[in-house]
């Protein structure tokens, strides 16, 4: 593995049941750089950001994360390496039976003997970082679904992570939050110096954040590399998503007829 | 197929429910006391009215169930042995665990179950939080001391309704009834009824538990899993019930 390189995936098959989700993938990401994954909607990214986080286990191949192959360790290793990562999922999961702030102080309060003075401290730094100050004694119930995703974020960032993972973080954002969303990942990186990893849709956070691209289709790896050579790219398929074109119609009237009446 | 499944699935949990709740405390991890004394207080104090009124009811039933055999015979006053005895021995735990089954079995069923579909048992394993430790463990403690707290109360609720139905209805005189009750009733089969109460008690967490780890879908699923979670440990309950009477028939 390479010294700038955060994560490597190698060979990387995953199943749910019978049906293959992931088919032999392999590529690596940067440290200290923000990495966007692309791919249709089913594709199987949220599958993999659990995969790299150890929630999953692969049906074969390797996760490579700080030269340690996460794929093989036990509970209490990955749970070592768990503190280091934090994880945006796609609908937030926040605890619902705890507020916001205890939601944020959760992760701190098992893995640290701060006192509680120093917690709430930090907790308001989260917050005010995803601009959630003065929602602290609500509970997720109480928040609408940006909110969730905002406050998702700042449990994610409670314990100064190295690396971070959000799924689809901007998505039922308005414009606005949203280029705020992105701003804060730039400083994330900039700052903090913690290589990201983002799941997204949305075409203008792709060029504003990353620096490096995966483009996943039907459980393949179309296409890993820096974003240049993204938008340089022109293999149809990525075209078409760059452009935001549909798939080709590839059946004719009569095609459609039958499957519309399940023949 | 599916049998050795559950088989696997359930031996899976008791086996780490037991590593967090006997193990891990000895190495510096402890179980979480904030959160099992909310959960006694849940499932053992907030229990407190329902068990007192059916154990009430229970023990007059017991009495004059009793004493339609007794009076026959003209040996009424064995009304208090045979509710005291009864309600120790037999039915202060078993009621205490059925009443428990349908009120906490089912909430922890739903509640876990309901983690499980919103992805919030994945999120506590990905910040490093085992959810065993966090969520069942603390379950089982408050259960293996409510349960037989709250039989500590059918029982003397029970003998209580059996008492106000004989010196009332049946015309025994109170102070010999009460006489004849501690005269009958044995430490040992009180102690018999608590250990029972406490196995219930692991019965029923576990029970509750495995049915929401199982959940995979939504809500819908959760439902469902929470009637099966009433059910299991009800029918859990009887069995426990009929292995340890057999044993306490042989060997106290
Ligand atoms: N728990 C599960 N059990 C079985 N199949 C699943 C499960 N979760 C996801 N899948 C399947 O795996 C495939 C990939 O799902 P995944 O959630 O990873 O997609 P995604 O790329 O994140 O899509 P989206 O952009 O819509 O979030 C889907 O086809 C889905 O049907
Ligand atoms: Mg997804």
């Amino acid at each position: 593995m390479k010294a700038d390189t955060a994560i490597e995936v190698r060979n990387l098959v995953t199943h749910y049941g019978d049906r293959a989700i992931l088919k032999d993938i392999s590529f690596s990401i940067p440290k200290g750089k923000t990495t966007v994954i692309l791919g249709g909607s089913g594709c199987g990214k949220s599958t993999l950001l659990k995969h790299l986080i150890g929630l999953l286990k692969p049906t074969s191949g390797n996760i490579f994360i700080n030269d340690r192959d996460i794929a093989l360790m036990d509970e209490t290793a990955l749970n070592d390496m768990r503190k280091k990562i934090g994880i945006l999922f796609q609908g937030a999961a926040l605890l619902n039976s705890l507020t916001i702030a205890e939601n944020v102080a959760l992760p701190i309060r098992e893995h640290t003997k701060l006192e509680k003075s120093t917690v709430d401290i930090m907790v308001r730094m989260k917050l005010d970082l995803v601009n959630l100050s003065g929602f602290e004694h609500f509970y997720p119930a109480q928040l609408s679904g940006g909110m969730k995703k905002r406050a998702g974020i700042a449990r994610a960032m409670a314990l100064d992570p190295e690396i971070l993972y959000f799924d689809e973080p901007s998505a039922g954002l308005d414009p606005v939050t949203a280029a705020g969303l992105d701003e804060l990942i730039i400083k994330l990186r900039d700052v903090f110096r913690m290589t990201i990893v983002v799941v997204t849709h949305e075409l203008p956070s792709v060029f504003m954040i990353a620096d490096h691209v995966i483009m996943l289709d039907a459980g393949n790896v179309l296409f890993s590399g820096p974003l240049a050579e993204l938008t340089a790219s022109d293999h149809p398929k990525i075209r078409r998503f760059l452009e935001r074109k549909a798939e080709e119609e590839s059946e004719n009237p009569e095609d459609y007829l039958k499957i519309i009446a399940g023949e | 197929m599916l049998l050795s499944k559950t088989v696997h699935d359930v031996a899976r949990l008791i086996n780490e429910t037991f590593h967090w709740s006997c193990i891990a405390p000895l190495k510096g991890k402890p179980v979480r006391i904030k959160a099992t004394v909310t959960e006694m207080v849940r499932t053992g104090y907030n229990s407190i009215p329902i068990v007192s009124v059916i154990s009430f009811f229970v023990g007059i039933i017991l009495a004059l169930q009793a004493a339609y055999q007794l009076k026959r015979f003209g040996a009424l006053i064995y009304v208090a042995n045979l509710v005291g005895v009864s309600i120790t021995r037999e039915l202060g735990p078993i009621l205490t665990a059925i009443i428990v089954s349908g009120r906490s079995g089912s909430a922890f069923a739903a509640e876990i179950g309901s983690m499980k579909a919103a992805e919030e048992i994945d999120a506590l394993t990905s910040m490093g939080i085992n959810p065993i430790r966090f969520l069942v463990v603390p379950k089982l403690f408050a259960l293996m001391i409510m349960l037989p707290a709250l039989t500590v109360v059918s029982d003397f609720i029970g003998i209580f309704g059996g008492f106000a139905l004989s010196v009332t209805l049946l015309e025994l005189h109170p102070q010999s009834y009460i006489q004849q009750t501690l005269d009958a009733l044995l430490v040992k089969d009180i102690m018999t009824g608590l250990i029972k109460a406490w196995a219930f008690g692991i019965g029923i967490t576990i029970v509750g538990a495995y049915q929401g780890f199982q959940v995979r879908g939504g809500a819908e699923e959760v439902g469902q899993r929470t009637t099966a979670s009433v059910v299991a440990s009800i029918f859990l309950v009887i069995v426990f019930d009929l292995f340890f009477t057999t044993l306490f028939y042989y060997f106290t």
